[in-house]
């Protein structure tokens, strides 16, 4: 375990806090953004580079400034002004996520010598993974090509302007 | 937890983590928009297990968990662009983005 590794998911970690707990929407982007950085630098502390950058791309240049053209969208003049932020359920919420946090941790911890640990560096390029797109796993990948086309059309359709109806 | 700590148990525990972080933010807030901002924290950290799985399970070559976490990261992008699409939507219908107040399923 590396100092790095520390380093990174603390920041990770942090930034996923402060996603779910500031006030301001738009500083909760801003963190989960960092959220995904430290997520993308941990992608590369494991030898994935490719995940890695697409992590960064998709998730920062896309999923982020997509959050924040909703949020533009959305202006809630209400929610800004008192009336806590949190729903008037958080207390069975927050005992939920503590309860699957304490069964997953104990579950990684429990099984910890059983889990794999190879100390070789895999050296994968991104040659060998586009070949493995295009030859095994090319009927997934037109499947999420669909999928996505639907996706797009689907997001359009819902989001467009109701043409106002004559009763 | 000393000196059992094997880096894939490090990364597990980070997801872990994240993950709860996640269900915590969708389970608790408000706003529609920082539910799917949960949600995505909850996606990203599944994809976090993936890849530590894959670096350090005894076949890293065959890249199979490499591959899902690759195609999960294209799907939360697709869940992504049509659940904020829903928020917008049910904002022009409701002119509200708070789950509290969003109760009927009736418009």
């Amino acid at each position: 375990m590396s100092f790095a590794f520390y380093l990174i998911s603390a920041l990770t970690v942090a930034g996923g806090l402060a996603a779910v707990l500031l006030r301001n929407i738009v500083h909760c982007v801003l963190a989960l953004t960092v959220a995904f950085a430290g997520l993308a630098l941990l992608f590369l502390q494991l030898d994935a580079q490719f995940a890695g950058f697409a992590q960064i791309l998709i998730y920062i240049g896309a999923v982020a400034i997509l959050v924040i053209f909703a949020i533009l969208l959305t202006r809630d003049p209400q929610v800004s002004q008192g009336k806590g932020m949190f729903s008037r359920t958080w207390v069975t919420g927050l005992l939920i996520a503590a309860a699957v946090f304490a069964v997953m941790g104990w579950a990684v911890l429990a099984s910890a010598p059983a889990l794999p640990n190879e100390t070789s560096t895999p050296s994968v390029t991104v040659l060998q993974i586009g070949d493995a797109l295009m030859s095994r796993y090319i009927l997934p990948l037109e499947i999420l090509a669909l999928l996505l086309t639907a996706a797009i059309i689907g997001a359009v359709i819902v989001a467009m302007h109701e043409k106002v109806r004559s009763k | 937890m000393t000196g059992i700590v094997t880096p894939l148990t490090g990364y597990l525990v980070v997801a872990a983590l994240l993950f709860s972080i996640g269900l915590a933010g969708a389970l608790t807030r408000r706003n529609a928009i920082l539910v799917l901002i949960g949600i995505e924290l909850m996606l990203n950290a599944a994809n976090l297990n993936l890849i530590a799985f894959w670096r350090y399970a005894p076949h890293p070559e065959a890249l199979t968990g490499m591959m899902f976490a690759i195609f999960s990261i294209a799907v939360a992008a697709g869940e992504a662009a049509v659940g904020l699409g829903l928020v917008i939507a049910i904002y022009r219908h409701a002119h509200t983005t708070d789950l509290d107040q969003l109760s009927r399923m009736k418009g």
